[in-house]
This record gives structure tokens, sequence and C-alpha cells, in this order.
């Protein structure tokens, strides 16, 4: 593959440089690397777009942009990539002033972050788009700002976005110089062989050290310190030499408006009023309104209500043109009708389909339940609402003896889901019951008849109640994860234990500057979808960074923990563990029930047990005393209102067997911990 | 006229004659009598709301008394007794309570006051159990017999500790020896009518210095002892002091021995455990505290006082729960200017809520609930209906702790140690069978509405 691309791209010289990087890249990293994205082959296609090419103006709203003025040469597709909280919505916003696309104020604090979450994170979750105009050297250009997600959850939006540009801002922090995200988001945009920008933000911090910032780029990245700019996106500080950079060093996309209309839908909102609102990148050809055009997944066709830029507002115009991002309203109905990665063409003119994206798969589970079942309904439509802008969420019905009816929710990772969940609680005000995350396993069958009856040897288990023995299963798997871990070398033994007993293998450990320490672990999903980021962090006072991509199933020794009250177990608390964990999650969830299950007339045996051996138990003493002494002054009303409540409680109450246990109990076993 | 102010003449004129025929009134006055729809009779309770300090586990509505103002306390008091006696409309008042507070900073004078207002309207036997609440202090000690020759004619006296360490810690206002005192002064005057209060599970409380406390009590004591257990309130100070983990108080294993070693060592000294907390030798039971436990009726006097009553003067039919306002000089200006500060009145509209509390109190007793007793408030849902089928007070009848039998349902000693774990499926057991029996009803009256109705 790499030689196939250096016949591809030797012409270009800053693409040679890098891929000689990657070559060396390839070499100490001895694994297999799984990155999600999937780059569209036409985009390594040489630039090969008419300058001279000129549209008639067409223009009929003297209001709107003409568009006929921006030749494909003078068009600029752009994002933003960094770790979080390295300034990467900050420099959006001076861009957006800079360029009059949003006037300067005091309040431009992160304009494309929309969400609520977004700003009180400092990350963005949805990729937002806005089209600058930028005047340089006496020529109008039309920069495409892709503003994208910071974390790697969200590496198939960050994806989606980069599959339309052909260059990045690659942003790093002059005071924490590079993180395991700024890794991350490289190799995104390395493996799309984009022109990469470095920008050493915040020069204005006390403790700013750009000079080490850039022997670390050099060294981690093998980008010469000289195509470093440093700024100060909080003052304005050189944001002006970024614009000149993205004109100067990024190439214009490589379309030609010449031919049939083609265009990607790497983004989708849906808008009560007017339906489906998709992003678009036009990479042939143009588009007007009143066009019949066809969905090339569903083969479905529309027609065009409205498009138009973003600016990032939407902006209407009357066409958009090739090399164009802007936004298409064609009476879609549901989010699902504009799939990510899906090709919009003309009805007259069908065009073969630009390969599809991967879809993204949920990798961490949860259930959700309502805190009262009364609630359903209204927690119901806010999770359909949320997942009609957020189609990466998986929803399936689930229902619990102890919690009632919910859903079992798949995310694309831990902070999709916190995002997700704080979602629920700002914007819907709905109170939930988020269950521990799970991850999904599969199993080889063995036995014919089993494989007869799923259709297939490999299934994949989600709910524990669906494990299969042992007896019929050849092998278990379950997923696994590349993890970065960037941290001062001082922490790095402490990193290692932690690591060891979370059962990862180490792939490799590089400085990255004198201190900094760079370590590829590889890890079981489970082993790091509850905690691990909290102690990591902990444990080096903050200093370590954390990051993962998604790297394929291993066989593992699985086995399923059951939980019994008296003897009889109880549905809910079943868990597949790997077996080194069974005796310390089968301890967890005994002491957690010991806490949480009152006290009753008799004894209480709880037991954790894997088939019929007991590998945990812990022991509810029956109540010897519990009533209350003196009623005063023949105040009864106070005693009869406890007793009442707990009347109802009882009522209320989960019995297994002669056991009565409380939701909270099961709340408190099953629910994430709080931090 | 003349008849209804007689006895209570006579208790201020020759008190000493009550005291030695009081012994033979070991009889509840009202047996036999005894109805929940007889309104006319009721108990009184009185609530002083002064203290002289504040002790550091009491979360009660007490107040430090300003100034002394008792003359318009007795004035209210006898005000507010007034106007609730006539508004019950009972004919004789069958027990009087002093509580608090600390009733014995109270004047006996004012005692005497307004067990004469109670003799001015209604019948106060002769017979009636008065009791008074007291601290006992050396003030506390020196005025019990002017109380009792103001009326009282019963002593329950809050010694809480023997220790004295405990004693300061707790913040009561008396020592060990004073309390010793007391308990014998007590006794000249109210020769087996004097209760003690006592506290177990107090901080640092060991069951072994429990136990040696209680022989000592039982060394000195009268024929009735009330034992209760600490109860950490919120908004006391030993509340804070526990939360911040500078006080540790027993645990409920501990405290649980404790129970059990005082339940035992009093029932081999002759005392019989007649309620979850009460004990008592020669039946000197407490007939205030049996009448609501009975579900009788009770009248509350004075500020945060609770009654239970039908307030037939005003043409009421039902009960109603009523509270008095809690702050005394509120509850001043509210007597002074609508003769009664009642502040909250719940009608105890659906049979479902007596029986509730009829099923709550009677349970708190070692004889439990009798199905006499219980068809009076419920003749048509026997206790074997309600509570015969049910698999949860099967399960209790089965381990022993629950006992339903011809005479009556009742707690074992085993099971009145855990009632609180016995009573919500009691309740829950009560309320269904009741919406059945409604839910049969309305049915019932469905059909017969269709039947007879007009085309």
């Amino acid at each position: 593959m790499s030689l196939f691309l250096v016949k591809r791209w030797c012409a270009t010289p800053l693409l040679r440089r890098v891929l000689q990087f990657k070559l060396y890249r390839r070499k100490i990293q001895n694994y297999n690397t799984t990155y999600t994205l999937l780059r569209h082959p036409w985009l390594k296609r040489l630039p090969a777009f008419s300058s001279s090419f000129r549209l008639a103006s067409t223009q009929t709203d003297k209001e709107t942009i003409d568009l006929s003025k921006f030749p494909v040469d003078r068009i600029r597709n752009f994002c933003i990539i960094a770790h979080i909280d390295h300034g990467k919505s900050t420099l959006a916003d001076r861009l957006l002033e800079i360029t009059g696309a949003i006037a300067k104020t005091e309040k431009n604090k992160q304009v494309l972050d929309k969400l609520q979450v977004e700003r009180e994170r400092g990350i963005t979750v949805k990729a937002q788009t806005a089209s600058l105009l930028y005047n340089h050297q006496g020529q109008q250009y039309l920069l495409n700002l892709i503003d994208t997600p910071g974390h790697v959850d969200f590496s198939y939006e960050v994806s989606r976005s980069i599959s339309a540009c052909q260059g990045v801002l690659l942003i790093v922090d002059a005071n924490q110089g590079i993180q395991a995200q700024t890794m991350a988001n490289f190799y995104l945009a390395f493996e799309a062989q984009l022109s990469i920008i470095p920008v050493i933000n915040k020069i204005d911090l006390k403790n700013a050290d750009p000079e080490t910032v850039e022997s670390q780029i050099e060294k981690a990245f093998d980008i010469p310190r000289a195509e470093c700019i440093r700024i100060s996106a909080k003052l304005g500080t050189n944001v002006e030499n970024v614009l000149q950079a993205v004109v100067d060093r990024i190439p214009p996309p490589p379309v030609s408006t010449d031919g049939p209309f083609k265009a990607l839908v790497f983004d989708s909102s849906f808008d009560h009023y007017r339906g489906v609102v998709a992003n678009i990148a036009v990479f042939g050809g143009r588009v007007r309104r009143g066009d019949k055009i066809v969905s090339a997944h569903l083969g479905k066709a529309y027609e065009v209500n409205e498009l138009g830029l973003l600016r990032p507002e939407e902006h209407p115009t009357q066409k958009l043109f090739a090399g164009q991002v802007g936004y298409i309203i064609a009476g879609m109905k549901d989010v699902k009708e504009a799939q990510i990665g899906d090709t919009l063409y003309l009805q007259e003119q069908p065009v073969e389909a630009l390969p599809g994206f991967k879809r993204a798969k949920a990798m961490v589970f949860a259930g959700i339940y309502p805190m009262d079942q009364s609630e359903y309904p209204g927690l119901r439509s806010a999770i359909e609402r949320l997942t009609l802008n957020d189609s990466s969420v998986t929803v399936q019905r689930d229902s619990s003896m102890a919690l009632g009816a919910g859903w079992r929710l798949g995310f694309l990772g831990l902070l999709h889901m916190e995002v997700f969940n704080q979602r629920l609680e700002q914007e819907y005000n709905a109170s939930v019951i988020v269950t521990a995350p799970t991850v999904p396993y599969k199993a080889i069958l063995s036995s014919a008849k089993l494989i007869k009856e799923h259709g297939s040897e490999e299934i994949t288990i989600v709910n524990p109640a669906q494990f299969p023995d042992r007896s019929v299963v050849s092998e278990y798997l379950e997923p696994m994860v590349l993890g970065t871990i960037l941290a001062p070398d001082t922490y790095i033994g402490k990193i290692m234990t932690l690591c060891l007993t979370r059962r990862a293998v180490q792939k490799n450990m590089v400085y990255i500057d004198d201190q900094r320490v760079m370590i590829k672990y590889l890890f079981p999903l489970n082993e790091i979808i509850v905690d691990f980021y909290d102690l990591l962090k902990s444990l080096s006072s903050g200093y370590a960074s954390f990051d993962y991509e998604i790297a394929g199933y291993q066989a593992a020794d699985l086995i399923k923990l059951d939980i019994l009250l008296n003897g009889r177990p109880v549905e809910e608390l079943t868990t597949i563990v790997h077996t080194d964990r069974a005796y310390s999650t089968g301890k967890a969830v005994c002491e957690r029930l010991k806490d949480s299950i009152p006290r009753q007339l008799f004894e209480i045996a709880i037991q954790a047990v894997i088939g019929s051996k007991v590998i945990a138990r812990e022991t509810i003493k029956a109540y010897r005393k519990n009533v209350l002494a003196k009623c005063y002054g023949g105040d009864i009303t106070r005693k009869m209102k406890l007793l009442k409540r707990q009347a109802e409680g009882k009522k209320k109450m989960r019995r297994i067997g002669n056991v009565e246990v409380p939701k909270d109990a099961f709340i408190n076993v099953l629910k994430r911990k709080d931090k | 006229m003349i008849k209804r102010t007689f006895p209570a003449v006579r208790r201020v004129l020759s008190p000493g004659v009550r005291y030695f025929s009081g012994r033979d009134t070991t009889e509840d006055v009202c047996d036999g009598t005894d109805s929940p729809h007889d309104t006319k009779q009721a108990s009184l309770y009185v609530h002083w709301p002064y203290c002289l300090r504040r002790c550091s586990y009491c979360s009660f509505n007490k107040y430090i008394a300003r100034e002394d103002n008792s003359h318009i306390m007795t004035q209210c008091f006898q005000r507010e007794t007034e106007t609730l006696l006539q508004l019950s409309q009972v004919s004789s008042i069958t027990s009087v309570f002093f509580g608090g507070g600390t009733p014995s900073l109270a004047h006996p004078s004012t005692v005497a006051a307004i067990l004469e207002a109670v003799s001015k309207h209604v019948n106060l036997f002769d017979k009636a159990e008065i009791t008074l609440e007291v601290n006992p202090t050396p003030v506390g000690m020196s005025k019990l017999k002017d109380f009792c020759h103001a009326g009282v004619n019963r002593v329950s006296i809050g010694v809480q500790s023997l220790q004295d360490d405990d004693l300061i810690f707790l913040g009561r206002d008396h020592s060990c020896h004073q309390a010793l005192q007391t308990i014998e002064e007590a006794r000249r005057l109210c020769p087996g009518r004097v209760s003690i209060d006592v506290m177990f599970g107090r901080p640092r409380q060991s069951i072994e210095s429990w136990e040696n406390e209680l022989s000592e009590l039982l060394k000195v004591c009268d024929d009735h002892v009330s034992l209760y257990q600490l109860t950490l309130e919120r908004g006391t100070q030993l509340f804070k002091q526990v939360q911040r983990g500078e006080v540790a108080v027993p645990g409920d294993d501990v405290t649980a021995e404790m129970y059990q070693c005082a339940r035992r060592t009093l029932h081999q000294h002759g005392f019989l455990q007649y309620e979850v907390s009460n004990f008592a030798r020669h039946n000197a039971v407490s007939h205030h505290n049996m009448s609501y436990w009975k579900g009788r009726q009770y009248i509350g006097v004075g500020p945060g006082a609770h009654g239970r009553f039908v307030p037939l003067g005003e043409g009421g039919v039902v009960r109603e729960a009523r509270i008095q306002t809690l702050e005394p000089d509120v509850w001043i200006r509210e007597v002074q200017q609508r003769g009664h500060g009642t502040r909250r009145r719940i009608q105890l509209h659906h049979l479902d809520v007596r029986l509730e509390e009829v099923l709550v109190m009677g349970m708190r007793t070692t004889e439990g609930i009798n199905h006499k007793h219980w068809e009076l408030f419920s003749p048509q849902l026997g206790l074997h209906e309600v509570f015969g089928k049910s698999n949860d007070v099967q399960e209790l009848l089965q381990s022993g702790q629950l006992i339903l039998d011809d005479r009556s349902l009742r707690c074992s000693w085993d099971g009145l140690a855990v009632l609180d774990s016995i009573l919500p499926a009691l309740l829950v057991e009560l309320e269904t069978k009741i919406l059945q029996r409604r839910q049969r009803n309305h049915s019932s009256d469905g059909q017969t509405e269709q039947a007879s109705s007009p085309r």
C-alpha cells in the first residue's frame, strides 16, 4: 500500500516528507493498526481542476454570495484538530472574526460549540462547519472550516470531517505539549494524507514553552520546526498567519465543476420544521434549488427545497458548486435517509456512489432506565429526540425486573456515553439511572445445532442472559483497544503497574522529548471503560493523557458470574467477566449489595457463583431489634407516616425468594460509580 | 355542679386520702365501657413547653423560658382546656398527663388550676390517674409534695442514667445522687405509682455497664420502668457530634443486646413488659399511655400538644388529629384571642386511617389486639379475615414472631423487638383487604344501580 501511495504522491514535496515519516512509523509499529478511517479514492488523485473555469453568474438574489466568483483553485477545505482544551474552538472563533463571519465581540466564546455540554466540558461533540471569505493578495478565497470533535470517541465524526478536507490545522498547547489525542488526531489526518499545519497555541501563557513543543512536533511527527506557527488564539496573535498558511499550504479540492453533480453527506441533523438538514461536500458538478436528487444508499428521490453555505449560520444560496461545502434540505424526514457517507446525485445523471464510510460501531453499552416508571414516556421522547441528531447511538428496548422498562444504548465510547447522558439530563431535564457500561463479547460456537439456530458460527453477546455455555463454544472473544498514554517519565512506573493490573500488553514506548514518554498498550476494552482514566489521572497528578482506538477482538477466558440471594439467582446482576476478574468483581458486587439491602427478619446470604462454585460471600444478619422506643405526648402522626412510607416501599420491592430488595440496591450495584 | 367541683376540691384539701386509696385502682377505669364510638370520654395531655436547658439529644418542642410567665400560662392552660373540653363534649376525663418540656418547672398551683378547670366542666374521676413528668433536680424534688397536693398521684422521673459523666454529656441538669433522692421522695409521696425513665444506647455505653446500671436501678425503683433507646434526631447537638465523628454511639447489635438484656433482667425482677418500652410490677401500668395504645380519644392542651377526638361541640362526627401551635408566645396569643391554639386539624375520615392507627398502636402492647377490640373499629373485617391468608403474615407466624389465635393478634417475645419490621407487612395487608372490600362493594352497588335504573 505504501509503495502504491508513493507513486501517486511523489509529486508533492510536503506529502512526500510526510510519507517518509509514515514509513518510519510503520517500522516501529509491529502490530496491525486498525484505523477506522476510509478515504475516498478520488481525494487521492492529484488536483486536476481547471483554474480558468468560470461560471456564468446566475445570481438572482443580490444578498446571497456569488459563489460563481470562486473557482475551485480559490477554495480551501480544512479542519482543526487538537487535544481537548488546546484551544481549537477559540482559534475557530478568531478565524470567524477575522474573516467577518461573525462580529468581533467579547462574547465570541466558542461560537461553533452549540451544545451546553460542549461549552461546559470544553469539548466539541457535533462537528460544525463554517465557510469563511478571506482576501489574500488581492484575491478572495472561500475557506471552508470544518470544526471537529476533539475526542477520539468521536473519531468517526472526525473522519467524516476530514474526508471533506485537504488540510488540517494541528493545534498543540504551548504549555502542555503533545498529548494522547494530539497523536490520535495526527494519525487520522496523516492516514488521510492531508496537509498538516502545526499551530502552537497559548504562547501568551506564562509557562508557555513553544521551543520544546516545536522539537516534540519535529520528533513525533517529523515536521520541520520552521513550519510551526506560534499563536495566541485568545489574544489573536499571529492568527492572520494561520489563514495565510491555509491558502498557501493546503491544496484546493481536486474536483471539477464539469460533469455530473456528486456530493458526499458528511453530517446531518434534524430540524423539527424543515426535516433533515444534510451537510454535504460537493465533489463534482453543481446543484440548485428545485433539482431532483437521489440518495445512492436508499435510491430515494427528493426535491431540493433549500441549500446554502454555513457561515456558520445557514446562509441560503441558489446553487452549490464542486469544491464547496454547505447544507441541503430536500424533504428527508429521518436522519437515516441522510446516512453519513451516502452519495447524492441528480436523478437524470446517475453516478457511481462514492465508497461509503465505515459505519460507526457501538463499543460501550449501558442500560438507561427512568428513575420512576411514570417518567418512561418522557424519557422515551427525550432519547428519540437526541438520537435524531446522533445516529451513532444504537437504541434497543430492554427491561429489568428491578428497574422496569428502559433501554440498552450503544455508544462509540465512554465520553460519548457521558455526553449523551449529560445532554439527556440538561436538555431534556430527564433523571435517569445509568447502569455500569459493558462491552459486546463474541463467542465462536462449536455446536452445529446452535450454529444453525443463529445462522452463523460467531455470535455477539450484549446481554449476559444470552451467554452460551462453555460446552457449546470453542472460543470466547473480547473487544480490544490500542491505548496511547503520554506522561512525564517520573510516572511511568506507576502507570505500568496500573496497566498490568488491567491485563494490558505493552506494545511500545518512545520518548517524545527529554521527559515525556509515549507508551502504547493493547487493552481489553472492558478494563478501561469504568475507572481506568480516573485512576490514570490521579496517579499521575493529572499529567498523563490517554486515548484509545478500537483494535479488534481477541480470544479471552470469559465466564458468567451469577449473584445469589439465599440461593436464588438475581437475574439482573448476572455479568460476564474475565476469569482473572471473577473474584474481585464478585466480591465487589456482594459488598455493595450488603451495604444496600436493609436487614430483614432472617439472615440473608449474598453469594457470587460461577456455575455451582461460590467464589465470594457476604452475610446480612437478621434484625435483632427494630422498634422505636416511646411515642411522646400522643404524637403518633410522625410514626404513622414513617411506617406508611415503609409499607409503600415494601410494595415496590423486588422479591428474590423471601428476600426483599429495594430498587436502590440494584441502582447501587448496577450504576456507574460516582467520580 | 357541686358534684363536678367536688373531686377537685377534695383533692386539694385531702390529697393524702387519694394516695392510699390510689393503690387499689390498678384496673383501667374505662375497661368494659370502652368503645371507639364512645365519645363521652377522653384522656388529657398537657404540654409544658419550657426547660431550663437544652439536652444534647432532645428534639422535642421545648423552649428556654426568658421570664416568668406562669400566671399567663396558667390562664391559657385553663382557657384552652375549657375550650377543648367543650368542643369534645366529653362528660369525663379518664386520666391526665403533664409532659414536656420540663413540667416540674411549672408552679404546683398551675397544675391545680388546670385540674380545677377540668373538674369544673367534666367528671374527673376520683381515681383518675394524674401523672407528672419530673426532672430529678433538688428544685423538682422540693416541689413534689406540693404537686401531690395539687392532685398529682403518679410521678414519672427522668432518671435517664446513673452515670454522672453521661448526665453531664447529655446536658441533663441533675446528678445521679439527686436522681436517687428524688426517687426516694417520690416513692414516699406516691407509693407504687412512681415510674422511672431510663435511656440506653448512650455514647460510650457498654453492655456490661448497662447491666450494672440496671441492677442499681432495680434496687431503688418503684413498680414502673420506661426504657428507651437514645435516637439520634436531626438538628440536635448530639446528631452533629456523631455526624462529625466526635462521638460514637453503640452499633445496632450492641443496642439490640442491651434491649434484650434489660427485658430479661426486668422480667426476672417481676416486671412484666406490657408495651415495647414499658414494664410494670404489681399491675402498676400507666393507664394514660394504655389509652393511646387502645386508640381512645385524647385531648392535647398546650404548645405543640397532639390530640385525637371528635369535635362534637361544633357538630363534628369524624375523629380529628389535632395539633396545637408549637411556639409558646404564639400559642398564648391564640388562646387569648380565640380560646384555643389548635394549628392543624386532620379529619381521620377513612376507616383505613383509623384502623392503621389501631393496628400500629395496639401491636406495641404485649397483649396485642384482641378480636373484640378490633371488632369495635372494624365490624366487617375480622382479624382472621384481614391477616389470616396473607403469605407475609404466614411467614411471620411460622417463624414465631407473630401470633394470631382465638385471643388476639400479637407479637411474640422475639417479635416485639422487631415490630417495626413486622408492621409494614401488616399495613400492606390491611390496605389490600380494605381495597378489595371496597371494590366488591362498589361492583355490587353498580349492579344494584343497573338493575334499578329507570328507563
